[in-house]
């Protein structure tokens, strides 16, 4: 798929996309009966976006050495990572029904071995510092390839978050994104340190850095489009609703491991129809 | 394979407990002392709910200190904390501490004989995550560092224990955690967990099972099952890695025509490799099988459903101490 070619997918398009990649996580977890969906639901507009926007990804040919790199830092957001990959026609449905199984191809965090998984990602805090070391090679190689690295806000609490901010910005890595979401909870419930003003540390670093709603599509596609135009490496805070676009889990005291009965699953698919 | 259930019980909680148990055994020990000692000081990295210290947290909120998802730093704070006079006790995976904050551990911690008491959550096998949770070399690392006091307790009664003991010891420990529901297999009124002590919990002539951790509990099992089928079969117990209780190996290897050793933990530079070591280093020489988790990474998957992949479940170890055969 050419830039140019997905740059040409209306709002109205993506947001569709971002309902079938909720609909697929939601079926995901309820097989599995539990997993981490308010996070999946949070990035999935963010997602569709980047996926079928912005990357220049074959899905024909994942190990094209110019393709665009995708690194999943937050290990656990699989389920959302596995839902654009069977959007991408890489994974099945059948697949994807086997999530975080027992012997599954698709475990409950990212590991390399899963076709389309650019970096093994469950000890958080490893994905933008490789994500660094890409984009170096990358330039050194005179790729056109870019390098899009999504970390949550936990991870802006690992050190070896900013020791690669600090780098990327030296090191000008203008082929360099970083998409933070920032959905306020962590294992311990919302966030344990005060981490605001997220956006100004960037900047503070030496990114361009712009916030958004990461829930709003064309928020979305306006920061990609304005930060396109500024130097690298950039960023875009994502402010997300974990759960979003299921109330029931927009409502969640705790909503960093979800686990429900069997059969409230089919209500929160339900939630998320009316919604739509 | 047996059908094994798929849902894993919880991030880090040892997934089925058929007997008796106590809940978030190592958060309660650490609300007792606290409430004798002022000296007391709890730090997580965004783990507390998954280490257990909710029980300490609750009551002495102003003694807790929760460094966010930031290993080194969580270490830095608990060395900081001790080097001002506190007992500080540091919780969250064993992966994350072992592999991530080791440096700190190493010299902040041990090089100084802080009072940092690491405990390290969720070891071996019992995350279902896979490779990047699964802290199968934690002992390994950690017996490597000098000055590191090493414990992996069998269950509830002596993971309290342990608390106290870590607590009343000056010195840097790594102690391996056991959290949610923890089955309790020792005797309260008759087990006394002490630093560097191994303890024989049965006896017997055929077979003697050298193991640590809760695989002690399953090593007594094992041991009634090879009593039905007519092998005499004794267990020692060795909760500490080191120091080494190397008198004690050594008379229980004397008594028994041959030995099993098990472990949740890579089954070379563990128990079974000081095992050797030790007997070695004396000139005993005991035919001996290693039950332990092979030099690789392992795949994801519910605790039950890991342990019978890689021969640490019940049958396997008994399948070793009858016929001993271990082919895994
Ligand atoms: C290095 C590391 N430390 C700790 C953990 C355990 N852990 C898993 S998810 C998580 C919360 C991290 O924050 P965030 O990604 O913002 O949480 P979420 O939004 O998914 O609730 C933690 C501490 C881990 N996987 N890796």
């Amino acid at each position: 798929m050419t830039r140019a070619a997905a740059a040409e997918r209306t709002v109205a398009e993506l947001q569709g996309i971002a309902m079938s990649l909720r609909r697929r996580m939601l079926r995901m977890a309820a097989h599995k009966g539990e997993g981490y969906i308010a996070q999946g639901l949070g990035i999935a507009d963010a997602l569709a976006a980047v996926y079928f926007r912005e990357l220049s990804i074959d899905p024909g040919r994942l190990d094209d050495p110019n393709r665009d790199r995708f690194l999943l830092s937050t290990g656990h957001y699989s389920i959302a990572m596995y839902a654009v990959l069977a959007e991408l026609g890489v994974l099945t449905d059948e697949q994807l029904e086997t999530y975080a199984l027992n012997g599954s191809a698709l475990p409950m965090s990212t590991f390399d071995e899963t076709p389309g998984i650019e970096i093994i990602s469950g000890s958080l805090g490893h994905g933008l510092g490789q994500g660094v070391g890409m984009a170096l090679g990358l330039r050194l190689d005179e790729s056109p390839a870019k390098v899009v690295v999504e970390l949550s806000d936990g991870e802006l609490q690992e050190g070896s978050t900013w020791e690669a901010a600090m780098a990327a910005a030296s090191f000008r890595l203008d082929n360099l994104w970083a998409l933070v979401d920032c959905n306020g909870i962590q294992a311990d419930g919302p966030l344990v340190l005060d981490m605001e003003p997220v956006l100004d540390k960037w900047r503070a670093f030496g990114w361009s850095a712009v916030e958004v709603n990461g829930n709003a599509m064309q928020e979305l596609v306006d920061a990609f489009d304005a930060l396109r135009k500024e130097p690298g490496p950039r960023a875009v805070v994502l402010r997300t609703t974990p759960g979003s676009g299921v109330p029931t889990i927009e409502r969640r005291d705790r909503a960093h491991f979800v686990r429900v009965n069997d059969d409230e699953w089919s209500r929160l698919m339900e939630e998320l129809e009316d919604r739509g | 394979m047996a059908d094994v259930p798929s849902r894993t019980g919880g991030m880090g909680e040892v997934a089925d407990v058929a007997g008796p148990y106590e809940v978030a055994p190592f958060g309660e020990a650490l609300r007792q002392l606290a409430r004798e000692r002022s000296d007391i000081v709890g730090v997580t990295a965004d783990m507390g709910r998954y280490s257990d210290i909710g029980p300490f947290k609750d009551e002495f909120p102003e003694r807790f200190f929760n460094a966010g998802m930031a290993e080194q730093s969580a270490i830095m704070i608990a060395a900081g904390l001790a080097k001002v006079g506190k007992v500080a006790f540091a919780a969250t995976y064993a992966a994350f501490l072992t592999r991530r904050a080791l440096d700190f551990m190493a010299i902040a911690c041990a090089h100084s004989m802080a009072d940092v008491k690491v405990m390290g959550g969720s070891p071996g096998l019992v995350n279902p995550y896979g490779g990047t949770h699964q802290a199968i070399e934690d002992l390994a690392v950690m017996c490597s560092i000098p000055d590191v006091t090493v414990i992996d307790p069998c269950d509830a009664v002596e993971l309290r224990q342990v608390v106290r003991a870590a607590a009343e010891t000056p010195g840097t420990f790594y102690i391996r955690n056991l959290r949610g529901k923890v089955p309790v297999v020792l005797d309260e009124s008759s087990y006394r967990f002490e630093i560097g002590k191994a303890k024989q919990l049965r006896s017997g002539t055929d077979v003697g099972i050298i193991s640590t951790g809760f695989m002690t509990a399953r090593a007594m099992q094992a041991a009634e099952r090879a009593a039905d089928a007519g092998v005499s079969c004794a267990v020692l117990h060795v909760p500490t890695l080191k120091p080494f209780d190397d008198d004690a190996v050594a008379e229980f290897a004397a008594d028994v025509g041959r030995l099993v050793t098990v472990e949740n933990h890579l089954r070379s530079r563990g128990l079974g490799s000081s095992v050797i070591e030790s007997l070695y280093s004396r000139g005993q020489v005991v035919p001996l099988i290693r039950i332990g988790l092979g030099d690789r990474f392992h795949v994801c998957g519910s605790q039950a459903y890991l342990e019978q992949l890689y021969g640490l479940d019940l049958d396997a170890i008994t399948t070793a101490v009858v016929k001993g055969q271990w082919d895994f």
